[in-house]
């Protein structure tokens, strides 16, 4: 698998870090309540298929969100979190 | 069903092998059960196999999508242990291993456990302190397990290289009845049985879908069609996701590909299993003869059942230094399984949002010595409705009360 870092380009999977689905980034008002705290932090979709996560590239240190295929390891697209959240 | 025995393989030597029968059925579904179990693993095929035993109930389906026993329950490298840390787990974990020792005799099915003693490696000074600490939880759990010293640890396994120079053996935490089973035999057996006791086992039936009434369950979308039921059973592994998806709630379970290979078959050079945690790999010999290998799980969520090659590389890599002897074996095969890791990497036996509606899953890359355990208590709790004591720390509701059962520190690795 390789991912696009947006500001190095194209680099092999090895150098970056997991950091779970993209869901991280919304993270709920200090008192959206119990249930919404633990949508947050436990229950996920884990899909077969189509998915949003969060890679950390390593060499630069960027925040990347990755729109991939978690049956098939394609790489559909990436943008940097500094981006959509700033 | 005819029994095996060293009678019956004389006789039926005698009659040119004409007289086995098929080991189980494989009838059309009915349209309703009174309990359907999904996924035909070993947790799911135990779990069928203690409702009929302990509770009468056998007016029950197993379905499969694809042939039982193919999913982690045929994918493993069928580590038996039970030296896990907190309460709740070396209970269950400690059942299935006491289970799995005349399991053989309670199939008819030779499981071929092997009690030849399990040994997890202190390669720090860290996890000294981390085994001694599970070995007196062990003893005032009732787990036999003992810590040893490197010498020991040579004589019990002397192709280990105990003065690496990187990570020299300090000492193991020794588990003597800890062991190895044939994972297809367990699916097996336990399948022979729960068709033995009238259950159906449908396999190349896809469920795609989850049928309810009032928010209680009432059936099965499969590729064979509706098939109703009074209660359903969930023990799909890695896909529990999705099956949770069609019963419409979310699970605090992520899907990762865990990977393991075997070498070319030798002759026999170690009569134990060997769990180097530090750096990530593990190691018994097969009866037949091949190095067992086992790594670290993918870095990140799939569903593709091969895992990264790198992986591969980094297992082997590092289980050279610990075991300098397989640095020129070839390797036969590599394979993956979809593992089901939930936060505290503990296993999840418990009620859900639908009414009638139980599952079992959350037992990653260690759930395959659980087996017999596993099932004992989810029949149990499919029976009564309600989680018994071997599963009643195991609910789904522990996340949200921040009630862990924190195994991750404790093992750390894939087993
Ligand atoms: C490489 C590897 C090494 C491992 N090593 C060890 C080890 O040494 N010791 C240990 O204790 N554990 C080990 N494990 C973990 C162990 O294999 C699993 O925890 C255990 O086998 C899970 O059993 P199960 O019955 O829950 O799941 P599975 O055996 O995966 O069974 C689930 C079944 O559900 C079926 N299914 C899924 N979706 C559907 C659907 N929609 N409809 C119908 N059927 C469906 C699947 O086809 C599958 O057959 C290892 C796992 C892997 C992958
Ligand atoms: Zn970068």
């Amino acid at each position: 698998m390789r991912i696009t870092c947006p500001y190095c380009g194209e680099r092999d999977i090895r150098e970056f870090t997991y950091r779970g689905h993209a869901l991280a980034i919304a993270r709920p008002a200090p008192d959206a309540g119990e249930a919404a705290w633990d949508d947050y932090l436990h229950l996920r979709d884990n899909p077969a298929g189509a998915t949003q996560d969060l890679w950390h590239h390593g060499p630069c240190g960027a925040w990347v969100i990755v729109d991939r295929d978690t049956v098939t390891h394609e790489v559909a697209g990436s943008k940097a979190v500094a981006e959509v959240k700033r | 069903m005819k029994r095996y025995s060293a009678f019956a393989v004389a006789r039926e030597g005698l009659r040119h092998h004409a007289g086995w029968e098929r080991a189980w059925k494989s009838p059309a579904p009915k349209p309703s059960y009174d309990v359907i179990i999904v996924g035909a693993g070993g947790h799911g095929l135990a779990t069928a196999y203690y409702l009929g035993k302990n509770f009468g109930i056998t007016n029950v389906a197993v379905i499969e999508k694809g042939w039982l026993g193919g999913g982690n329950t045929g994918r493993n490298t069928t580590i038996i242990r039970s030296n896990y840390l907190q309460d709740p787990s070396a209970a269950i974990y400690e059942k299935a291993r006491s289970l799995y020792e005349d399991l053989s005799q309670d199939l008819n099915y030779n499981v071929m456990f092997s009690p030849r003693g399990v040994m997890m490696l202190a390669q720090t000074h860290h996890e000294i302190r981390g085994y001694q600490r599970t070995a007196h939880a062990n003893a005032l759990q009732g787990v036999e397990t003992e810590f040893i010293g490197p010498e020991r640890v040579k004589e019990l396994c002397p192709i280990i290289e105990t003065r690496g120079p990187r990570y020299p053996v300090l000492g193991a935490l020794w588990q003597p009845r800890g062991g190895t089973a044939r994972h297809d035999a367990v699916a097996w057996g336990y399948a022979r049985a729960c068709s033995d006791m009238g259950m159906d086992i449908i396999q190349k039936c896809e469920v795609t879908g989850v049928t309810q009434e009032g928010g209680q369950v009432t059936g099965v979308e499969t590729t064979k069609g509706h098939i109703g039921c009074t209660k359903l059973g969930i023990v799909v592994a890695g896909h529990s996701g999705v099956l949770a998806d069609m019963a419409g709630f979310r699970l605090p379970i992520e899907s990762v590909a865990l990977q393991a290979l075997v070498s070319e078959p030798i002759k026999p050079c170690m009569d134990v299993v060997v769990m180097a945690n530090t750096v990530h790999g593990y190691m018994s010999q097969s009866d037949k003869g091949e190095m067992v290998i086992g790594g670290g799980a993918d870095g990140y969520n799939n569903y593709t059942q091969r895992g990264s090659f790198h992986h591969i590389e980094e297992t082997v890599r590092a289980l050279i230094e610990t075991f300098p002897i397989i640095s020129r074996l070839k390797m036969l095969r590599m394979w993956g399984g979809i593992v089901d890791m939930t936060g505290d990497r503990s296993p999840i036996i418990s009620p859900t949002p639908l009414g009638n509606t139980f599952i079992n899953c959350g037992w990653g890359t260690g759930g395959f010595k659980a087996i017999p355990g596993s099932g004992w208590a989810t029949a149990e709790m499919i029976a009564r409705g309600t989680p018994g004591p071997l599963a009643a720390e195991f609910g789904l509701n522990r996340f949200r009360e921040g009630r862990f059962i924190d195994e991750s520190v404790a093992a750390g690795v894939a087993h």
